[in-house]
């Protein structure tokens, strides 16, 4: 034993005779994890919010949350000289007086704008695949409100600078709380501490963008990051992988020199962006003043999708009992954002419903083999895109010179035509892609090669797929839809009522599958030639 | 005749031959096609000057605007805008107009200095209206501020035109154009005359002075290196989006891939 060995053994067991932790340490560090690409998108997440914190925390230092009115004597000419809220002319110190400031800026934006990207991304993972089945259901439910935290931090972020667009942003904000039927002008009065916009706004959503959501986001995540742990990864179907098995790397070494590494490459990456892609030039947008708007007032990307239904909602309006209701705001912000976000929280319950499958899953779906649910899923995607695409209509318009009368018009029959044919070509591509698997797994590869036989026949020479091939095409199973009383003994039809008669229905579109091969099928054919 | 029958069967004649038809065909046809406008002399003579844009309205603008400028079912009357407006629509490219689509677009003028300024006579000499404006009038370098031209910018011109200039949407395929490398006299003509669905800026409403501080203000936009590293075309968070969702993420997944791909 060396003497740099004796000493590490002696501060080892210096600790660990205080603390334990190398019993906990030699379980949790073998634990293994599965490898593939499509497991890391959380974690792209999850180091760009580190990312978020340490550039967070350089910019609170120079930060000044207040609207206090004071002239600006910065570096930055164009501007020198106007009133503006201490919040904008401090941004502008970061941005041009201190060290580093504007790239650091740069950076935690950027880093906002691809955590939501690889959250979103993440989450399509996850539904696409199945993960989100028992026992992972609390788990889909946190991730869908840390999605949901992220919208509203990034929201706040971008409105901190005050900046043009920022007062804009907060003005919508504002006009969504009103839109709340009978409380909503008083609760536009307290967010407010007054009319709009007052002189507390700024410093309340500073509290709660850099002490009250981190502290949530924090909690949150180490939930999520616990139940991944304690449920363990899912993994993707192939031969030796069961419900009930991981197959993969031990965390250490292998897992913690490849997530050590990708925080890295993340963090670099993320400062490339910010040192050479101008992100949010608060100094082009200039002081906030109610009076004034700019054209190309959108917000990042992640409220771009609601944006974009406020600007294609017809101009309803109704005034009842000394009240008005903004039908315009009210449905596109809020009614549907809701209806999205429960429908979505509530997936996993909504398809164990469907299929009557009660079982715990830890071997994940091809999405392929989920007709249905890939086509709800496709579905919902066509919408958020072409609210989305109607949300920059501005833009799309000059620079495709087209009209934002077409756009919308093309948005507002869109949302509602496009999604269900999503819906049905997604899943019969699936269905097809079902048969073409049944093809390869009965018939072989086509190799192209023509034979002619002795007698005269041609024919083309199939390479059969391995066996473990076969196993990963054929492995998942396919449940018969549920089976229930359509008219019980007594002769009385229909005897659960309308909600099994829902399910029945539901459950049949959702197990439409095409029959896969049996062993049976497999051995009858297995020559390859037929 | 030696000269040709010692040639005529040279390998290279046929080429020749067809080479010599092509330039002849070609010049004839440009010579019989060539504008034969005559080359407007710059004459400090108003009634020349007024006589010559008569004569280039006449014959490039009146099918559409009427022989005295009275308009017609496609365009407007012409009665009282001025030699300013007459500068920036002819003096921008916008007139006279290639297509009848929503709005004239800016390109490259089709009349010289000269003959804008003869049609601009033209015009003014009719019925009285804002005078053209020199550049060299225009002390915006001296007397603007750039600073209080961005807030009259904001206030006045940036819902339209966008925070930095670079041009908005309008309803039904209208637009607010650029405003990047458009001369100073025309931003001040079109401030005075509201050509196409822009307003009016009278000397009430922004006066002389502070429309020479949102000229300087605007110049310094266009001439503002970008600070923060590629622009992406200073129209807001659009292209930051779309950035993300592109570059952004692809690379990502890209080293993720890399990251947990099998080794060989």
């Amino acid at each position: 034993m060396t003497r740099s060995e004796r000493v590490a053994g002696t501060v080892a067991n210096y600790v660990d005779e205080r603390t334990g932790a190398a019993k906990w340490l030699k379980k949790n560090l073998n634990k293994v994890f599965p490898d593939h690409w499509s497991f890391m998108l959380g974690e792209i997440a999850l180091y760009s919010f580190i990312i978020l914190l340490l550039t967070g925390t350089f910019l609170t230092f120079w930060y000044d949350p207040s609207m206090q009115e004071v002239e600006y004597d910065g570096s930055y000419q164009p501007l020198s000289g106007l009133k503006m809220s201490a919040a904008y002319a401090s941004t502008l110190h970061i941005s041009f007086d201190i060290r580093g400031g504007l790239l650091m800026r740069q950076i935690h934006h950027w880093a906002a704008l691809l955590f939501m990207v690889a959250i979103v991304v993440h989450l399509l993972r996850v539904f696409f695949t199945g993960a989100f089945r028992k026992p992972r259901e609390f788990n889909w439910i946190l991730g869908i409100g840390l999605l949901t935290l992220g919208i509203v931090e990034g929201f706040l972020g971008y409105s901190l600078p005050d900046d043009l667009l920022s007062g804009t942003g907060i003005r919508i904000a504002e006009a969504i709380i009103q839109a709340i039927p009978v409380v909503g002008s008083y609760l536009a009065y307290f967010v407010f501490g007054g009319p709009f916009p007052g002189e507390v706004f700024i410093p309340r959503i500073y509290t709660v963008h850099i002490l009250l959501l981190p502290g949530i986001f924090l909690a949150l995540i180490t939930a999520h990051l616990m139940l991944v742990w304690y449920q363990k990864h899912t993994q993707y179907p192939g031969p030796g992988r069961t419900e009930k098995n991981v197959v993969g790397y031990p965390l250490m070494p292998v897992y913690m020199a490849k997530a050590g590494g990708f925080f890295f490459i993340v963090f670099g990456f993320t400062a490339f962006l910010g040192a050479v892609a101008s992100i949010n030039p608060i100094w082009l947008f200039g002081p906030y003043t109610p009076g004034q708007i700019t054209a190309g007032s959108q917000p990042d990307w992640y409220m771009g999708w609601l944006d974009g239904l406020v600007r294609m909602a017809p101009p309803l309006e109704t005034h009842a009992f000394g009240h008005t209701i903004s039908w315009n705001i009210l449905i596109p912000a809020l009614i549907i954002p809701g209806i999205l976000f429960t429908g979505m929280a509530l997936y996993p319950f909504i398809e164990s419903w469907m299929t009557g499958d009660k079982r715990e899953h830890h071997l994940l779906d091809r999405p392929r083999n989920a007709p249905n649910r890939t086509a709800l899923g496709a579905m919902s995607l066509t919408f958020v895109l072409v609210t989305l695409l109607n949300g920059g209509n501005d833009l799309l318009a000059t620079h495709f010179s087209l009209t934002i009368n077409q756009i919308m018009w093309f948005s507002r029959i869109g949302v509602l035509l496009l999604p269900p044919i999503a819906f049905m070509i997604t899943k019969r591509i699936c269905l097809s892609l079902q048969r073409s698997d049944r093809e390869l797994v009965l018939h072989g590869k086509e190799t192209g090669r023509l034979v002619m036989l002795p007698h005269g026949e041609f024919v083309e020479i199939h390479e059969e797929l391995s066996p473990e091939k076969k196993w990963t095409l054929t492995q998942h199973e396919q449940l018969p839809p549920l089976e229930i009383t359509q008219e019980n003994s007594a002769g009385v039809r229909n005897p659960k009522g309308l909600r099994a008669k829902l399910q029945q229905y539901a459950s049949k579109a959702h197990q439409e599958q095409i029959e896969k091969p049996s062993a049976k099928d497999v051995l009858e054919l297995g020559d390859g030639h037929h | 005749m030696n000269f040709i029958s010692r040639y005529r069967r040279s390998r290279f004649f046929g080429p020749a031959l067809l080479a010599a038809a092509l330039f002849l065909l070609a010049t004839s046809y440009s010579v019989a096609s060539a504008t034969t406008f005559k080359a407007v002399t710059s004459s400090n003579d108003k009634t020349t000057l007024i006589a010559e844009g008569k004569e280039i309205f006449a014959r490039g603008c009146s099918s559409c605007h009427g022989l005295n400028l009275e308009g017609g079912a496609i365009a407007p009357s012409l009665i009282g805008v001025g030699a300013a407006s007459v500068d920036f629509q002819v003096g921008t490219g916008r007139m006279p107009m290639t297509d009848m689509s929503v709005q004239a677009a800016r390109k490259d003028p089709i009349y010289n200095e000269a003959e804008t300024a003869a049609l601009a006579a033209y015009v003014a000499s009719l019925a009285p209206g804002p005078a053209a404006i020199r550049n060299e009038d225009l002390a915006w370098e001296r007397s603007g501020d750039a600073a209080e031209g961005g807030q009259l910018f904001r206030s006045n011109c940036s819902m339209c035109h966008n925070f930095a200039g670079q041009g908005g949407a309008l309803s039904q395929g209208k637009y607010a154009p650029s405003l990047m490398g458009v001369e100073v006299k025309h931003i001040y003509e079109a401030l005075i005359t509201g050509p196409q669905s822009m307003p009016v800026f009278s000397d009430k409403i922004i006066t002389p002075a502070e429309k020479l501080s949102i000229i300087k203000w605007i110049k310094a936009a266009e001439n503002e290196p970008n600070l923060g590293g590629a622009s992406l075309g200073r129209t807001g968070p659009v292209t930051e989006g779309l950035l993300s969702w592109s570059l952004g993420i692809i690379a990502l997944i890209g080293v993720a891939v890399w990251i947990t791909a099998k080794a060989k």
